[in-house]
């Protein structure tokens, strides 16, 4: 591994990756190669160790034994913990996004999460499925939130994360807000391939990861079909 | 039969038929509907007198009632819901449709099986596979073997028929006391990495499996898929020769004999009778249109997809993709797809969510041309094969087009 060379790590496929979420791996790739940055792409399973200097950190959906086990085994293995204290960017969905928080719930049990965001999720009394829209914190710069979220859990943000987005359609957190910032760690309920409709938080993780302000353009039409075609199919 | 349920029988038949002669579709769960309004235990009154096999399972579970219901036409005639209607509305208007035959195959949606058990009291349940299929809105896979599971405990004379290789299925099959295990492969094995009953990773290595912290591990399977052909419970090979395409329909063509044999049917006697199915409600279809040879493939999860692209010809190929309601609204397994078996040829795209399909395969490094219409897709090509390959409603959408082929 050369110092130039953009390390991608997709954290624990083998337990969490319910909602095709291989398409975020597969989309940052694309978006550095075509800006010429190289990439090396890591599919790091729950049996072996995690390393703690990738660049990028992804973390997705998953049934509820799985996401309790992940969660888990990240503690015990405490090399994810070291990375986002060396400054790595992450992406965490759903299930992913859970666990970073200080606790959640699987198969009726609290579990303990990583603590990694300060935030904790519990179940809602209806599972939240469909189109869900936002308006991601003026501060990041980026157009609306566009995704597809399912899942039966709420969360709770406390004062150490701002949301991601304010709701404009769908569930999200709790109907208010979506997802949570904080530092270079992102969490959304925009679940699966959420990069595929969002390339401008794919590219924020590159400039994050690179320490750039700009990246070169990339030619985002059928991204921005998609796009366009999702935010009118989710109203407000 | 009760009164109540002939009216019903009767009502359900006409309503069916009027459905199909009014053009508005099959006719397959209109009728069903409004008898169980009518009568509600209609399936059960149907299904009272007649040996009865349920098939059920993510993938494949409606070529495997089809090959299933031609095996066991070697014993007499067979009630059967061929057009994939695999609900209780759609069960009930199968029996009716048939009127009284000893014995009935009938496609279950995985979600409905308990139910349907109770209903018709199965002599056989054939148990193919679970893995991801329109989550939005179906059961985890976990819950869904666990689903399974409750109800095969309940009916213990139940005959299972189940797949050894899929971890998911052997667990929910394990407590029944009369099993054949056959082995028909599982081609996606994303959905199988933690053992439903100790939570320990599952280890493969060849066709083997097993759980690293439970006994729970592959059973020896009595019917195998080898070659091109199939191994009874005897050791006998059988050479299977059909017309679906693809080593899938010879693994469903296995499960189709391991359930026709637990009624008494010998593989050599039903083996003719495979080979007479083409196609199934336009699945595998070919229509010839204007100099172009359209073969019809349907694919509505991960899993079927790749069985599509092994089936598939390197011919220029369409891809069509909806997302409606019964398709599931969501479409983020096209990232569980890989698209790269199709770089070699000329792919078109269309559907109601073709810009999903374009922006995964621009990711895949896929081209493609984008076509707003089927009749748009046959122009584009040159004279020759095409292939089809689109989920549940835009390949039927595309069959009515080529006036409901079947």
């Amino acid at each position: 591994m050369s110092e130039s060379v953009l390390r991608i790590v997709w954290i624990y496929p083998d337990l969490l990756s319910t909602y095709g979420d291989r398409g975020n791996l597969l989309i940052l790739a694309r978006r550095a190669a075509i800006r010429g940055i190289p990439v090396e792409t890591y599919q790091v399973r729950s049996d072996q160790a995690m390393p703690s200097t990738a660049d990028i950190y992804l973390i997705g959906g998953g049934e509820d034994g799985p996401q309790a086990l992940a969660s888990q085994r990240l503690i015990s293995d405490g090399g994810l913990h070291r990375a986002v204290n060396q400054g790595a960017a992450v992406l965490a969905i759903c299930a992913g996004y859970q666990l970073f928080g200080h606790s959640f719930f699987a198969k009726g049990e609290k579990c303990p999460g990583l603590g990694l965001l300060d935030l904790h999720s519990d179940r809602g009394e209806t599972r939240a499925v469909g189109e869900l829209r936002g308006d991601i914190d003026p501060r990041l710069g980026l157009p609306p939130l566009s995704g597809f979220e399912n899942h039966g859990g709420r969360t709770h943000l406390g004062p150490g994360v701002a949301p991601l987005a304010r709701v404009t359609a769908g569930i999200g957190n709790d109907g208010q807000t979506e997802g949570a910032w904080h530092g270079k760690i992102l969490g959304t309920y925009s679940h699966g391939p959420a990069l595929a409709r969002n390339p401008a938080i794919a590219d924020l993780l590159l400039r994050w990861a690179i320490g750039a302000d700009s990246l070169a353009p990339v030619d985002d039409t059928w991204p921005d079909k998609l796009r366009a075609e999702r935010l009118a199919a989710a109203g407000a | 039969m009760p009164l109540r349920a002939k009216v019903a029988t009767s009502v359900s038949k006409t309503a069916a038929a009027l459905s199909r002669a009014a053009g508005r579709g099959d006719g397959s769960v209109i009728g069903g509907w409004i008898g169980l309004k009518i009568d509600p235990d209609l399936l059960g009154h149907l299904a009272a007198g007649r040996a009865i096999a349920l098939v059920s399972g993510t993938n494949g579970k409606t070529t495997t009632t089809r090959l299933a219901a031609a095996a066991l036409g070697v014993l007499g005639p067979v009630a059967t819901n061929s057009f994939g209607a695999n609900m209780p509305t759609g069960h009930t208007s199968a029996l009716a449709k048939a009127g009284a035959t000893p014995f009935a195959v009938l496609e279950v949606d995985e979600h409905y099986l308990a139910r349907v058990i109770d209903e018709t009291n199965p002599r056989v349940v054939a148990l193919l596979n679970l893995s991801r299929d329109q989550l939005d809105r179906a059961k985890e896979v976990a819950m869904m073997a666990q689903m399974w599971r409750s109800a095969l405990a309940g009916h213990p004379d139940v005959s299972v028929v189940a797949n050894a290789d899929d971890p998911m299925v052997v667990w929910a099959a394990r407590g029944s006391s009369h099993i054949t295990w056959f082995s028909a492969g599982q081609r996606w094995h994303d959905d199988s990495f933690v053992c439903p009953e100790s939570g320990h990773p599952i280890e493969r290595a060849g066709g083997d499996w097993w759980c690293t912290g439970c006994p729970l591990r592959r059973p020896q399977p009595q019917w195998r898929v080898e070659d091109e052909g199939v191994v009874d419970p005897r050791g006998d090979w059988h050479l299977v020769k059909l017309q679906l395409p693809g080593s899938v329909n010879i693994g469903n063509a296995a499960t189709a004999l391991a359930v026709a044999a637990e009624f008494g049917v010998r593989a050599i006697e039903a083996l003719p009778r495979l080979s007479t199915v083409a196609s199934i409600a336009g699945r595998y279809a070919q229509v010839d249109r204007d100099g172009r040879n359209i073969r019809l493939l349907l694919a509505k999860n991960p899993a079927s997809w790749l069985e599509a692209f092994d089936m598939a010809e390197q011919a220029p190929t369409l891809l069509s993709i909806n997302a409606r309601d019964p398709d599931g609204f969501d479409t983020s397994w096209l990232y569980d797809v890989d698209f790269s078996p199709l770089h070699d040829r000329p792919v078109l795209i269309t559907g109601d969510r073709a810009f999903d399909l374009a922006v995964r395969l621009e990711v895949n490094g896929i081209a493609f041309r984008h076509v707003l219409s089927f009749e748009e897709a046959i122009r584009s090509v040159p004279p020759g094969r095409l292939e089809v390959i689109a989920n549940y409603t835009a390949f039927q959408d595309i069959r009515a087009e080529l006036d409901r082929v079947n």
